[in-house]
């Protein structure tokens, strides 16, 4: 269980984080959705240690993230932020390889390098896994870096964007990979989506933020309605059902 | 799930969890993929023929055009060459730490300015205490103190250029040259103000060149690199984690402030060690920590860091040799390297605007 409690976070003047308190459920997809500069982005990085908060605390079955030795904390929650610049020069297998860095400490076992491989042909990488990418397209680097987080095998995932620069097969195979760890593996799933309807298809909570605070939080018939979208966005966006998912429509 | 104690030794893989039993199939063990075995193979070729080239530099040097009091002659480059050793190891390392902990590939201690920030502290200790009173502390004393006055200062500096990290990287470059030129200025403005009798004794110790090393100073400094070779190595694997960037690092596990902070400390004392011995060398660092990635082909610092340092002690011993026997010239060596790093630094950086 992920519990935040007051947390707050301020650069300079502003309040990016005004006081958040959250508990997300172990075992299941969360979404967090909301416009830019909500500070989803910001609680997802205070949550993963990233960010150190400003006050309040965020335990992870019972482990403050703030004081926990972070080798330890690597074994049960794994983070993949939005802006991943890499400076070294490095192969595909190589980087997905780091995500078994905090169980072998850098020497591969046989079974590491199983799950490497494994991550690797689920995200199609196979081709390219040998080859040094110095200007790979997005997409595949978005998928090699998730591939390593997913290598971390931890009890929890935090993604901000995972879909970012990827194509509509590739985020669509992204979700259901995200949604078989959460079904079969037993992982706690939580995410930054952009799309709500990405959120809504494949997460069972969505947590809805803005201006630095958590404004909803629900299943996903809940939160998927007209009038908790129309105050999380500030947008009219009709909901219709659809293949059993509901769907927001806001493009006219 | 216990917690690893933060060693590079192969930690036990932690007890695997329901899902590491059944994503990972009971197959054979794996070992690397082809192309990975074929990468480790050229590697170790590199090394080898980089340490080849590195022995056989030192070779020549010590026994090409040997005449006379042969006795004599090869204790004199024996310890030139101990010399360059230590330095071009030094100078190596320090290199490829900083860019690993910097998260670039253009900027090393010597451009950002650091050797010339030693030879201001050089400096302002003989303007401050007189040459007097140091010439009669032990030099060894003296140098431990200019190391710490350096830790300090190179942190500070480091603080000041990277603090909230994300600079822009000419913005950075500038920066350095500004420093370095401003760090000199100010050592020679403080040169002009000691008394001449100061003054001889400051230019000795910081003009020494390869020629004349003092014994005492040499062997610290090459206990120290070696010290800080070992302690390098014991941290690679942490080393080549940190190279990924913050964000990575500390989700990976590792607490990346306390080895950037401990790695800058080992940088301050690197460059103090070769910048005592001979002076600023401010582009060789640039010019080996590229080479050594590029004919390696990886960014592991187990690999890299190696090939670095050999390649620093061939340029310097083999630059030296080429010099003194073809050219028949004593000096210029350094000339010949920022000369060299030089083009090599602008190639980089305009390679790098335009990605």
């Amino acid at each position: 269980m992920i519990e935040i409690k007051d947390v707050t976070k301020r650069y300079g003047e502003t309040v990016v984080l005004d006081g958040v308190s959250l508990t997300i459920a172990p075992g299941g997809v969360t979404s967090v959705i909301g416009a830019n500069d909500a500070g989803k982005s910001t609680l997802l990085s205070v949550v993963s240690r990233l960010v150190p908060a400003d006050g309040g605390t965020v335990t992870v079955d019972g482990m403050d993230v703030a004081t926990t030795p972070g080798d330890r904390l690597a074994r049960r929650l794994a983070v993949l932020r939005q802006d991943n610049h890499l400076s070294v020069r490095l192969t595909v297998r190589e980087l997905v390889a780091f995500g078994r860095f905090p169980h072998s400490g850098g020497r591969l076992t046989a079974a590491d390098r199983d799950l490497v491989e494994e991550a690797i042909d689920h995200f199609e990488l196979g081709d390219l896994a040998d080859r040094h990418l110095d200007q790979p397209s997005g997409g595949q680097w978005q998928r090699a870096h998730v591939a390593m987080v997913l290598c971390q095998d931890t009890d929890y995932v935090l993604l901000d964007e995972p879909l970012n620069n990827l194509d509509m097969r590739h985020s669509a195979q992204m979700m259901r990979r995200l949604r078989r760890m959460a079904d079969d593996y037993g992982k706690t799933v939580v995410m930054v989506v952009h799309d709500v309807n990405f959120a809504s298809c494949h997460s069972d909570t969505i947590v809805a933020m803005k201006d630095g605070s958590v404004v909803a939080q629900g299943t996903t018939v809940e939160m998927m309605t007209p009038e908790v979208l129309n105050a999380v966005y500030d947008l009219d966006i009709d909901v219709h059902e659809i293949g059993g998912h509901r769907i927001g429509v806001y493009f006219s | 799930m216990t917690p690893s104690p933060p060693s590079p030794a192969p930690a036990p893989v932690s007890p695997a969890s329901p899902a590491t039993a059944r994503t990972s199939p009971p197959a054979a063990p794996r070992g690397l993929s082809p192309a990975q075995t074929a990468a480790r193979h050229r590697e170790r070729r590199v090394l080898a023929v980089l340490a080849l080239l590195a022995v056989a530099a030192v070779a020549g040097f010590c026994l090409i055009g040997l005449t006379g009091d042969w006795e004599y002659a090869l204790g004199l480059r024996t310890r030139k060459i101990a010399t360059m050793i230590v330095v071009g190891t030094a100078v190596a390392c320090s290199s490829v730490l900083f860019q690993t902990v910097t998260g670039n590939r253009v900027l090393t201690p010597g451009v950002m300015g650091f050797d010339q920030l030693f030879v201001l502290i050089q400096t302002l200790i003989v303007f401050l205490f007189g040459a007097l009173t140091l010439s009669s502390a032990d030099p060894r004393l003296l140098f431990a103190g200019q190391v710490a006055a350096m830790v300090l200062f190179a942190g500070a500096l480091y603080r000041l250029l990277f603090g909230r990290g994300g600079r822009d990287l000419y913005v950075l470059v500038l920066a350095g040259v500004v420093f370095g030129t401003l760090f000199g200025s100010l050592s020679s403005l403080a040169s002009r103000l000691i008394n001449p009798n100061d003054f001889v004794v400051l230019q000795d110790s910081l003009f020494a060149g390869f020629n004349q090393v003092d014994p005492d100073l040499l062997a610290l400094s090459a206990l120290l690199v070696a010290a800080a070779a070992v302690w390098t190595a014991r941290l690679a694997p942490r080393l080549d984690v940190v190279a990924l960037g913050r964000d990575h690092a500390l989700n990976l596990g590792v607490h990346h402030a306390r080895v950037v902070n401990r790695v800058l400390v080992v940088v301050a004392v690197l460059v103090s060690v070769s910048t005592a011995l001979v002076g600023p060398v401010t582009f060789l660092g640039l010019l080996v920590a590229s080479l050594a990635r590029q004919l390696t082909g990886t960014f592991r610092h187990g690999t890299v860091l190696p090939a670095a340092a050999l390649l620093a002690v061939t340029v310097l011993v083999g630059g030296q040799l080429v010099l003194e026997r073809v050219f028949t010239m004593d000096t210029a060596l350094s000339v010949i390297i920022n000369f060299a790093g030089g083009v090599y630094f602008i190639a980089l950086l305009i390679r790098e605007s335009r990605r």
